[in-house]
């Protein structure tokens, strides 16, 4: 017995060792080999659309563009009205992220400080909203949109956005009863009325929970699909993200046009995510949501 | 600033104001929240009960809106491709979010290690998850082309060329290339994941490391009992989401080919959109509701077996 004791003993610490080291060795080369593999499509994308046309289906595949070439940037502006997709994607998402932003923080401010009877159960609803499949939504919102004569525009990518979102609201409002009622009840000794607590008090000590809603708000627009997709029609009304689609059907699949107008589409969103990570990450764990 | 207003207003509140004032504190919040009720009605609420009613008529779109009770819901299990996009849509959910979970799960687990780099691997294993879609998918239809980048590999790999995939041109590997597809955005979850983890009490790893417990004994009985409401939570959202997958598939394939990535929503796409079927279509908008709802209620009620919270 004592024997056995001795020699584990004295084994212990060099097997642990060893299994230490063989741990770190699987863990840098799983997080090393998965993250070439989730950083590959980035790379395929840019370097494909710098590629000339006739070298992009090479066999073997050129790993480098050589040479590096912007004329499909060129051509896509000539074969299809990219600016006005452009446009179209900057007015949507500009001002979308703007209301959204603002009518999410009116109605959470109302929810988070100004309780009224009935007020515990409209909130309820925000939360149930925020479960409920949007899809049924589809075919009515269509009709409406239809009746109002606002199909084939971008006003029904804009006007539902000055009416908040249940998701924003939800996480604005969590934020907001973090912060101490002392200082609104402070300011409204002073006189200050309900607004002026909201715009001086509680949105500079929110600024990180309005920043987040702003970046969400902000992918969400920009790269909508679903809805632009049904309300537009005419080429030049089109977002940048439907009209990387309207591509494929109308010149067969030309992949080197396609990439270059991908890389247009994704280039903001990623641009942003590079200028604001810690919003993003901290967002997304703040509530646990959007996906 | 107290005592200049109230030195400038030296009036005594009468009855009726005191009494409007007091109301008005009552209903201030309402203006607040009225915006967002206005939006309900008019673009969930409305539409909700617009869309149900319509699931019970027919309705080209021009014309009559005709009454046929339940019809619209009889002919939907009559209908072979009705059921080929339900069958697809089952047969995507059933690969799709288990397998995302696993390799969300899987990176978060790597990324909660103490690693050098940390924020770099955090942003390349994240960032797919927030590149719009369009963009992404039009990417992978590159990317999966039979002969496209990914089948190279195979080559590299040693797979012969007739035995590579033919992807978005095969009725058996377009369904899995819309999987395959769908693991590059495992990064919302995986944050999740994240968040997750580092709130797993660091006492009881030390419990367990003192008792003997190596890393998977570990992660068998701490870590994933621990995290187990925040793996309900996102497979309930996950599924919820995977019903209703619609874009991937309309752009990579349009349904095709031979309809083998028919979801039920480009199904309703095209059945509202193109043969202008209101009411049909509305109908399978509601059937898809009860089967979401179905499987959410049948997973809070499974649940209780499995999930455990704290206290």
């Amino acid at each position: 017995m004592a024997a056995v004791s001795e020699k584990t003993r004295a084994e212990v610490p060099a097997r642990r060792r060893l299994l230490g080291a063989l741990r770190k060795v699987m863990v840098y080369g799983l997080l090393i080999g998965g993250g070439l593999i989730f950083a590959f499509p980035f790379y395929w994308l840019v370097t494909t659309s710098l590629k000339p046309v006739d070298m992009i289906m090479a066999d073997p595949p050129q790993w480098f563009p050589n040479p590096i070439a912007f004329s499909n940037f060129a051509e896509l502006m000539d074969t299809a009205p990219v600016l006005h997709w452009v446009r179209n994607t900057v007015i949507v998402t500009f001002l979308g992220t703007i209301f959204y932003t603002a009518s999410s923080v009116l109605a959470a401010y109302g929810f988070a400080r100004h309780p009224f009877p009935g007020s515990r159960v409209l909130f309820f609803v925000v939360l149930a909203t925020m479960m409920m499949p949007g899809h049924i939504t589809i075919i009515p919102r269509f009709i409406l949109f239809r009746e109002l004569g606002w199909l084939d525009t971008l006003l029904p990518l804009i006007v539902p956005t000055l009416f908040g979102s249940a998701f924003y609201i939800f996480l604005l409002r969590q934020f907001f009863l973090t912060i101490p009622r002392d200082l609104d009840e402070a300011a409204e000794l002073d006189g200050a009325n309900t607004l002026q607590i909201l715009w001086d008090i509680l949105l500079p000590l929110a600024r990180p929970a309005v920043v987040t809603v702003a970046l969400f708000a902000f992918i969400e627009q920009w790269s909508d699909f679903l809805e632009p997709f049904i309300y537009l029609s005419s080429p030049e009304n089109l977002t940048l993200q439907v009209g990387l689609r309207w591509f494929s059907t109308q010149y067969g699949t030309q992949f080197h046009l396609m990439m270059a107008g991908s890389v247009l589409a994704m280039a903001p969103v990623v641009l942003l995510f590079f200028f604001a990570q810690k919003q993003f990450i901290q967002g997304i764990t703040l509530t646990g949501l959007k996906g | 600033m107290r005592e200049s207003m109230q030195g400038a207003t030296p009036w005594r509140q009468s009855e009726a104001q005191r009494q409007w004032s007091v109301r008005w504190r009552r209903w201030r919040g309402v203006p607040y929240v009225a915006p967002w009720c206005i939006g309900f009605l008019a673009f969930t609420l409305g539409p909700y009960l617009f869309s149900l009613y319509l699931s019970f008529n027919e309705w080209q779109l021009l014309g009559p809106i005709d009454y046929v009770g339940t019809d619209n819901y009889k002919q939907l299990f009559d209908d072979p491709l009705f059921i080929k996009s339900l069958v697809n849509t089952t047969y995507y959910t059933a690969i799709h979010v288990p397998g995302l979970m696993i390799l969300a799960f899987a990176a978060a687990l790597l990324l909660n290690e103490e690693v050098r780099f940390r924020a770099l691997f955090r942003t390349v294993f994240y960032l797919p998850s927030i590149t719009p879609g369009v963009a992404a998918v039009i990417l992978w239809v590159w990317m999966l082309h039979p002969t496209g980048i990914v089948n190279t590999f195979l080559g590299f790999l040693g797979v012969p060329e007739d035995a590579r995939p033919g992807w978005f041109a095969s009725t058996d590997w377009a369904m899995p290339g819309l999987i395959l597809m769908s693991f590059w955005g495992i990064g919302s979850m995986m944050v999740i994941y994240l968040a997750g983890l580092q709130g797993v009490p660091q006492h009881l790893y030390e419990a367990a490391s003192i008792d003997g417990a190596n890393w998977w004994q570990r992660l068998r009985n701490v870590t994933i009992p621990m995290m187990t409401p925040t793996i309900f939570f996102t497979m309930i959202v996950g599924v919820i989401g995977s019903f209703q997958s619609f874009a991937s598939a309309l752009i990579a394939t349009e349904g095709g080919p031979a309809n083998a990535t028919l979801f039920v929503l480009l199904y309703l796409y095209y059945q509202a959109f193109r043969y202008f079927h209101m009411g049909y279509a509305s109908a399978i908008a509601w059937l898809l509701f009860g089967i979401i709802m179905a499987f959410t209620l049948l997973q809070f009620a499974l649940a209780r077996r499995w999930v455990h919270y704290e206290g």
